[in-house]
């Protein structure tokens, strides 16, 4: 006789999830509908006014937290309200970059330069399913940082992902780029997939259970086999690490960064991290920490090559989305700090870091949409010359975002930088302090010769120019740059949010 | 806001700011009122620190006009000002200077890439950060203000400089941002370590205790990420390559406060944070120190006395009176440190006198090549007399201001380091040569082709560079109540950290 047990939900707790899967669902259905020319303007509003509701039901139920939001398999506790939080504020900036409809193909299914792809482009017609791909890509990253059992971890992982990859294969100028970016996305991601699932049997036959907290419990017990737990570690490792961009599982972002629509990796680059890093802290937080022995020697060489390489391989890029990109694999390196540091300074230190972090990326991602030619977005840096000449505000405020990635005081970035190498130092690490602070020497290179480029270059006549912003834009642009400074200057209300909230129910 | 009742170290802090956005709102063709705005702006901030000077009393130890708010008290940051004599002395020399640098430089801001209006915003953000990071004594305020400030140098440099400007600001600013990088390594130390003893603070007189729990391995490297980070920015031999091409891709007012201010910072910082913090490590280190200061003397004296640009001569020999600097800080006797901070306020003055008058020598002849000048005491005689007066000044001529502390330095390390203090006096010697040469050669002798209609100083830049040369003459006769400010300050870093002064006899050999 089997009993079935009616599995319980804490819907309060799930609302923001559920709040933006509903969301989601209408979007389809206006894509189903709504006539053509009004859904761009009723997607947006759908869109924004689900982040919002979402948000403000994540307000609702701050400072609740419960190991049984879904049975044993969802967590809410502060940190997930704060990564959940860091998500939805993402996405709200991001959002409004995908208004801009000029980033993205008329007809996704016309192939690139046929006929039928003529006549969509003179029709005007546009691609409207960014929005509800957005948000059910939202509704996996909002439930990943709070999944603790590896089979929902594994379900929110492909929820965010397969949006990304279509996404990601939308672009309107160089059609064949992107769609070899989303392909080379999706296969990628899709062997990460496998490596994951092949760690989660692994820790199966370790601990005879999927959930978080079964696992910590077969590792503090230690009566399973010691291979299986490092072999699930190290497979489960691999797909987030895959998720996070860190060498040498990062092939795909350079590729996927330059080859995806630039609104949709400004949202991806910036959301994905925070909701990746989020599982990440909590599966070694919760489940691995006592056995950190196991993988920290490893995650340290990871963290230490991701920081050398991504800053060294940054300096040769000439094309901004890709120096982008490397940047942010440095970037990964110094959020693996926060991991590896496994203490509640280096919990509070990364979600600073990826708040900071994301909202800094969506400007800076936001600005790249602004420099354009004839032929669309120009993303060569050589044509960025003297662009501090044509449009002081847009180089200025590009800048400053350069200037936070780099980690200069007043900017957010620096008290992101500080705060995490000081956990990880705080944890004993000495060689992630070290190379941390050189990585950042040698990332500080190439961000300047950015900023040298932009001033102090004289402008070449081709054509580039700065597109008047379109009110969307600029919302983003300003609302990133206010946070990056304020952040820099006065970080003590959210440090101290962080750190009185930032904790994970075991 | 109420004034009267604020610190004035904030409220000096905070006028720069207050200018700035009054820039702001001026509009972009009315270049005499942003320049106006400007110069009120600085004369008020000077008359901020002198009324500070009034006010300090020199006979008490410790810091005055301290302010301490909470700002980050997760990490336990606060917004901590106060002064000691020398961090007194080293803000008056800021405040004065700039608005000099003003009315010297006027039209300095018309050759640049951008409008007058960044020019003085620039100029006047910088204001605030040099007196933040003479005034912090929160450490990480301190890291704050020494690495943001670079950001504004950065752009005054690339923005408005001449030549190869956009190079020499990025060289600046990476040897900059990589000594700082390394500071902000043992600053993460530091905190580290003084949470795990129980201390989450970066209060500067907290922190000094805590040498004495810390390995003397560990208490060397943090000491290391300190010096070097120093060493960049108050050049010594071999960190010193960057200086040479900024100063003279600079406009000469931005050169003034790079060289007079901004390097102050890391030999202020020697004695704040290096000796304050790291005693042991500062013992341990002083020999090489010591030696590398030496060579620096000498080496700058000899680049100087091979320049043929008369920027970079200002800089070589600016890289020399550095080395005088670091060897009277690490002499580690009190007449040694009161020289050596007298020195800094006084380099800055001669340094801004020579780069000053270069300035109005280069936009006459449109060339900074020395060999291009020539008998000018005939055609320009006032401005071939400041430049005679700068440039005794900077060779330490008895009578004018540098002699005084040139003199206190080697005095200081001969008690300690009699073989280094010897080897030093040759910079003198150097000195003479490397000034008189150029005196030579552009003051004196036949007027050179093309200088015959050359003007001679404006009342503009008479009203500029007459206040320094007062300064100069003056404290070369009477430095007594600067040395008033100095002294206290200099004695309580000597002995707060157990270093003694050798006793007169010991030091005259057995």
């Amino acid at each position: 006789m089997i009993n079935f047990v009616t599995p319980t939900l804490d819907y309060a707790l799930l609302a923001p999830i559920l709040i933006v899967l509903a969301g989601a669902l209408v979007g389809v259905l206006v894509e189903a509908f709504a006539p053509r020319n009004s859904r761009a303007a009723s997607q947006l509003f759908i869109t924004l006014a689900t982040l919002v509701l979402s948000l403000a039901s994540l307000i609702r139920v701050r400072g609740k937290s419960s190991t049984a939001a879904a049975m044993d398999s969802v967590s809410f506790d502060g940190a997930g309200m704060l990564l959940q939080a860091s998500i939805l504020i993402i996405a709200i900036i991001a959002v409004f970059l995908l208004a801009d409809q000029e980033n993205f193909t008329a007809l996704a299914a016309a192939l690139p330069g046929s006929d039928e792809e003529r006549t969509s482009l003179q029709q005007d017609l546009k691609v409207t399913e960014v929005y509800p791909l957005t948000l059910f890509a939202v509704a996996g990253m909002l439930l990943f940082p709070l999944a603790t059992d590896l089979i929902t971890l594994f379900v929110a992982l492909e929820m965010l992902s397969l949006p990304l990859y279509l996404l990601a294969g939308l672009s309107r100028r160089r059609r064949l780029m992107s769609q070899e970016a989303a392909l080379k996305y999706f296969l990628l991601g899709a062997f990460a997939s496998a490596f994951f699932l092949m760690g989660v049997a692994y820790l199966y036959g370790y601990s005879a259970s999927t959930t978080f907290a079964g696992i910590h419990a077969a590792v503090i017990g230690g009566a399973g086999n010691d291979i299986y737990l490092l072999l699930g570690i190290a497979f489960i490792s691999v797909g987030l690490l895959f998720k996070v961009g860190a060498v040498p599982f990062h092939a795909w972002s350079p590729d996927v960064y330059q080859g995806a629509p630039t609104a949709v990796t400004a949202f991806m680059a910036a959301a994905t991290k925070v909701a990746a890093f989020g599982a990440m802290l909590r599966i070694f937080y919760v489940s691995f920490a006592e056995a950190l022995w196991q993988w920290r020697p490893a995650l340290i060489a990871i963290a230490l090559v991701t920081m050398v390489f991504g800053s060294l391989v940054a300096i040769a890029q000439r094309d901004v989305k890709r120096m982008l990109a490397y940047s942010s694999i440095a970037h990964a390196g110094f959020l693996l700090s926060g991991v590896i540091a496994l203490n509640k300074s280096g919990l509070d230190a990364s979600i600073f870091y990826l708040f900071a972090y994301g909202v800094a990326t969506v400007g800076a991602f936001g600005v790249v949409t602004l420099v354009r030619d004839s032929a669309g977005e120009v993303t060569d840096l050589n044509r960025w010359s003297g662009l501090g000449k044509r449009s002081p505000w847009v180089a200025t405020a590009f800048s400053g975002f350069l200037l936070a990635f780099a980690g200069i005081p007043l900017t957010s970035g620096f008290i992101g930088k500080f705060s995490i190498f000081s956990a990880a130092y705080e944890s004993g690490s000495t060689a992630i302090l070290i190379t941390g602070v050189l990585s950042s020497a040698i990332a500080a290179f190439f961000y300047i010769r950015v900023i040298v480029l932009m001033f102090f270059k004289d402008p070449v006549e081709d054509g580039t120019s700065v597109v008047i912003p379109s009110i969307y834009t600029q919302i983003t642009i300003i609302v990133s740059a206010v946070v990056t400074f304020a952040l820099g200057i006065y970080p003590t209300p959210l440090i101290n949010f962080i750190q009185s909230t930032a904790s994970f129910l075991r | 806001m109420n004034f009267a009742n604020m610190n004035l170290l904030t409220l000096s802090m905070l006028l720069p700011l207050l200018g700035t956005t009054a820039l702001a709102f001026t509009p972009k063709t009315n270049v005499l009122l942003t320049k106006q705005i400007a110069l009120a702006t600085t004369i008020l901030v000077a008359l901020v620190g002198i009324l500070m000077t009034v006010k300090f009393d020199f006979n008490k130890t410790g810091f005055q006009f301290a302010e301490s708010r909470e700002w980050i008290p997760a990490f336990g940051i606060k917004y901590a000002l106060g002064v000691d004599g020398i961090a007194l002395v080293l803000i008056l020399m800021s405040v004065l200077l700039t608005p000099i640098v003003v009315v010297a430089g006027w039209h300095e801001s018309e050759g640049g890439r951008w409008s007058a209006k960044t020019f003085y915003s620039l100029l006047l953000v910088l204001e605030t950060m040099m007196i933040g990071v003479f005034a912090s004594t929160d450490l990480f305020l301190f890291y704050v203000f020494f690495e943001a400030m670079l950001v504004p140098v950065y752009f005054l440099i690339g923005g408005f400089g001449t030549g190869e400007r956009a190079a020499a600001a990025v060289k600046f600013l990476l040897y900059s941002l990589f000594g700082g990088l390394l500071m902000l390594a043992s600053i993460i130390g530091i905190f580290v370590m003084a949470t795990r003893y129980g201390n989450r603070t970066f209060d500067i007189t907290t922190l000094a205790g805590l040498h004495t729990v810390l390995t003397p391995m560990m208490e060397n490297v943090l000491f290391l990420g300190f010096f070097i980070a120093f060493a960049i920015k108050a050049p010594l031999w071999p960190l010193h390559t960057w200086l040479p091409d900024a100063a003279k891709s600079a406009t000469p007012g931005t050169s003034v406060l790079l060289l007079g201010v901004l390097d102050k910072v890391g030999t202020f910082g020697m004695i704040r944070y290096c000796l304050t913090l790291f005693p042991n490590a500062s013992k341990t280190f002083t020999p090489m120190i010591i030696t590398l200061a030496v060579i620096s003397i000498l080496y700058g004296a000899f680049l100087a006395i091979g320049a043929k640009d008369i920027k970079r001569l200002i800089a070589y020999t600016s890289i020399s009176h550095f080395g005088f600097i670091t060897m009277g800080i690490f002499a580690m006797t009190t007449q040694g440190h009161s020289g050596a901070t007298l020195y800094m306020f006084n380099h800055g003055f001669s340094t801004a006198a020579l780069f000053l008058v270069a300035g109005f020598m280069i936009s006459r002849r449109k060339s900074s090549t020395i060999a291009d000048f020539g008998g000018l005491q005939r055609v320009t005689p006032i401005m071939a007399w400041s430049f005679f007066i700068a440039g005794m000044s900077s060779l330490a001529l008895p009578g004018l201001s540098s002699f005084v502390s040139e003199f206190l330095v080697l005095v200081g390390t001969f008690t300690r380091y009699p073989v280094a203090a010897v080897i030093a006096t040759f910079g003198i010697v150097l000195a003479a040569l490397y000034i008189l040469i150029p005196v030579q050669r552009a003051l004196h002798g036949p007027t050179t082709p093309g200088n015959e209609l050359l003007t001679d100083l404006t009342l503009r830049e008479k009203i500029a560079i007459a206040p320094v040369i007062a300064v100069i003459v003056a404290l070369g006769f009477y430095p007594s109540p600067l040395l008033k400010i100095i002294n206290p300050a200099a004695a309580t870093v000597i002995s707060q950290q157990g270093f003694t002064d050798p006793a007169p006899t010991i030091s005259e050999g057995k």
